[in-house]
């Protein structure tokens, strides 16, 4: 065991000065009291925590997921994909599947082999790309293979095509309306409008229950976690200094050899598989999942989450999209109408005055703490040495 | 009948399939030329930014290239390595390798080096991973993702960064350093890769007279190397010089020494002339 515990630290020390441990220790800390305090205090102790609070935390974990994925692709190479909700609703779509399948007999109509909306829309028989879906690992599979895919024909016909900037986030944004548009009809075969719901349980474990949502939320952490390190070690290899070189002089990294197209498309695939196993754990938490995910919208808002945090930080990323999420949802209590206008004016303040988000704003407090200290230690010494040199 | 010949052919136990083998090419020079550049044409809405151009790159010979703005001296560069694609005409490195049907990345894998007029280097990397990023390595994402440096490589770097001069700057930001310095990193960049062949457009654009002075002395420690430099201040060509061609509207106007040049003239009208 401890020989376990020594490889993983030595696996999650990140070189340099990186908040990225600290950070993992915070976040799995409050995890676990979060967890503790639902599971183990009576229900009208001052420090019980609800259970709605531990799927709302959950919920916030897979958005700050979903916005690690963003800013692998936004902050380190510079690709701005209006389209990540995309890859997180096929990740969702997939998990809901699994779920629907484990429904069985219990549905509405009782029909033993076919899933409600199928039976409601008359079909006799289930389509082929339900075929296997009640495998749990057949599913998982789905999670990342599914996103990966779509991110891969996507990525190698962009990318190939030199598509940058501008043009590729719109292309991204028609790629998720399209997938909106055909979600949304009954012939598909997802449930169509509705979606997918009325579930009931996961791996035999009820779905409703205390111990199986405080489950979801510690995997959803751990998962954060170990993407957040793992993320953070392969933008330290020399694949992620090409990655940050792609950002910065696309055609310098051409030609001193890089294939660019073939870094991007890789990139853009792990992190739409990231965004997919994001949408697998919000799915069973929220409990449905319906064409609305793919609404750009969306995605747009995800941006925001990366932009408010600080792109290109991990850290900021997965901070921003718990605040602004933890935001909405108070805000969306006392005034539903507003919040769109609230998150616009986020967004153009973040832009005008915090352009490296929060994470930014830490590091100027950082530098100027430190710029005060030196100045009142040993500010004349230096100041000679400058008039000394000119 | 063609169906089974070429099942025969794909049986045959004494090869190797074909997309199975290295492709190392080799580039061949026993003629003596690196470089051969015919028949160039290129034209952008009508204007003929190359036209019918012929050049002859020896191997190992430092070559400059001048000409007025226009002439088509970023535009050649742009074609050979493969960033424009020329209307008609057919460049060859070596006798082998065709030029034209490779991309950027392909050429510059090949040792052909460019070093652009204004500097580019990766700003957010210290010179330390900017040199690392240009090492002579297999640059496909599998093996980049599992890289790490060796001491081979360090010792080489270490050498590159003694050859440009910034060994003390070593940890800094790229993006932080001066302009005369950014032109010395990008050059080191190139070097690293050790090139056959080293493209350099305008070298000392927006240098002070001792920066000039210092890339000038640096091109030529190179010239062992292959060298190509392109431009329009003839001090600096001067200084560096073995062979001279001009080019005028896209095409080569004269070629020769320095001393020739100068008393050629079609150049003194349509290039000294102007601008002595």
């Amino acid at each position: 065991m401890s020989g376990f515990m020594s490889k993983f630290m030595s696996f999650s020390r990140i070189n340099g000065d990186s908040k990225v441990a600290p950070f993992v220790v915070l976040l799995l800390t409050v995890t676990v009291l979060a967890s503790a305090c639902n599971l183990l205090l009576p229900s009208d102790s001052i420090f019980y925590v609800s259970t709605y609070t531990i799927t709302l935390l959950g919920k916030y974990l897979c958005y700050a997921m979903l916005a690690l994925a963003v800013d692998v692709i936004w902050g380190y190479c510079g690709i701005l994909s209006l389209g990540h909700g995309a890859f997180f609703a096929l990740g969702g779509y997939a998990m809901g599947m699994y779920l629907m399948r484990q429904i069985g007999d219990r549905g509405v109509y009782g029909n033993p082999d076919l899933p409600d909306f199928m039976v409601f829309l008359n079909w006799s028989e289930m389509p082929w790309f339900w075929q296997g879906m009640d495998q749990f690992w057949i599913a998982m599979l789905m999670v990342l293979l599914v996103p990966g895919l779509l991110a891969f024909v996507f990525g190698w016909l962009a990318f190939r095509s030199r598509v940058t900037g501008v043009y590729l986030s719109i292309m991204t944004q028609a790629l998720t309306y399209a997938l909106l548009l055909a979600f949304f009809r009954n012939e598909m075969g997802f449930g169509g409008n509705n979606g997918l719901t009325d579930f009931k349980d996961i791996l035999g474990f009820d779905l409703q229950a205390d111990s199986t949502r405080v489950s979801l939320f510690i995997i959803t952490a751990l998962l954060l976690c170990g993407l957040l390190i793992l993320s953070k070690k392969i933008m330290q290899t020399r694949f992620g200094k090409v990655i940050i070189a792609v950002r910065d002089g696309e055609s310098r990294a051409r030609f001193i050899g890089y294939k660019t197209e073939n870094y991007k498309v890789w990139l853009f695939v792990y992190s739409a598989m990231i965004a997919g196993i994001a949408g697998a754990l919000y799915v069973p938490q929220v409990g449905i999942i319906n064409p609305g995910e793919f609404s750009p919208i969306n995605s747009i808002e995800m941006v925001i989450w990366v932009a408010v945090g600080g792109r290109g930080t991990l850290i900021g990323a997965i901070i921003g999209a718990i605040l602004v999420n933890y935001a909405k949802t108070k805000f969306t209590a006392i005034m539903p109408d507003g919040w769109l206008f609230a998150l616009g004016a986020m967004f153009v303040l973040v832009t005008l005055y915090l352009p490296k988000g929060l994470m930014g704003l830490w590091e100027q407090l950082k530098e100027k703490q430190q710029q005060s200290k030196n100045q009142s230690g040993n500010d004349s010494p230096n100041e000679k040495a400058e008039e000394g040199h000119a | 009948m063609s169906i089974l010949d070429s099942t025969r052919d794909a049986m045959r136990r004494d090869q190797v399939w074909s997309f199975l083998q290295e492709h190392e090419q080799k580039v061949d020079i026993s003629h003596q030329v690196l470089l051969y550049v015919e028949g160039l044409n290129l034209s952008f809405d009508g204007f003929k930014a190359l036209n019918d151009l012929n050049l002859y790159i020896n191997d190992g010979e430092l070559r400059c290239l001048i000409g007025a703005n226009g002439a088509g001296k970023t535009t050649l560069m742009d074609v050979i390595t493969g960033k424009t694609q020329c209307d008609s005409g057919s460049v060859y490195f070596g006798q082998s390798i065709n030029l034209l049907d490779k991309d950027e990345a392909e050429i510059a894998q090949l040792g052909i080096g460019r070093k652009f007029q204004k500097p580019t280097v990766f700003e957010a990397h210290t010179v330390m991973d900017n040199l690392e990023l240009s090492l002579k390595s297999n640059k496909s994402v599998l093996p980049t993702l599992l890289a790490v440096l060796n001491g081979e490589e360090y010792d080489r770097i270490d050498e590159v960064l003694e050859t440009i001069g910034l060994k003390g700057e070593r940890m800094m930001l790229a993006g932080s350093l001066s302009h005369g310095q950014k032109q010395w990193l990008e050059i080191g960049m190139l070097l690293m890769a050790n090139p056959r062949l080293l493209l350099v457009d305008e070298p000392v654009a927006g240098m002070t007279v001792q920066e000039g002075e210092r890339t000038a002395e640096l091109l030529t420690s190179l010239a062992g190397e292959r060298t190509v430099v392109v431009e329009h201040d003839m001090e600096f060509v001067r200084s560096i010089a073995q062979t001279v061609t001009v080019l005028h509207q896209g095409s080569v106007l004269a070629e020769g020494s320095m001393d020739e040049i100068q008393n050629n003239q079609d150049v003194i009208e349509v290039y000294l002339g102007e601008a002595p």
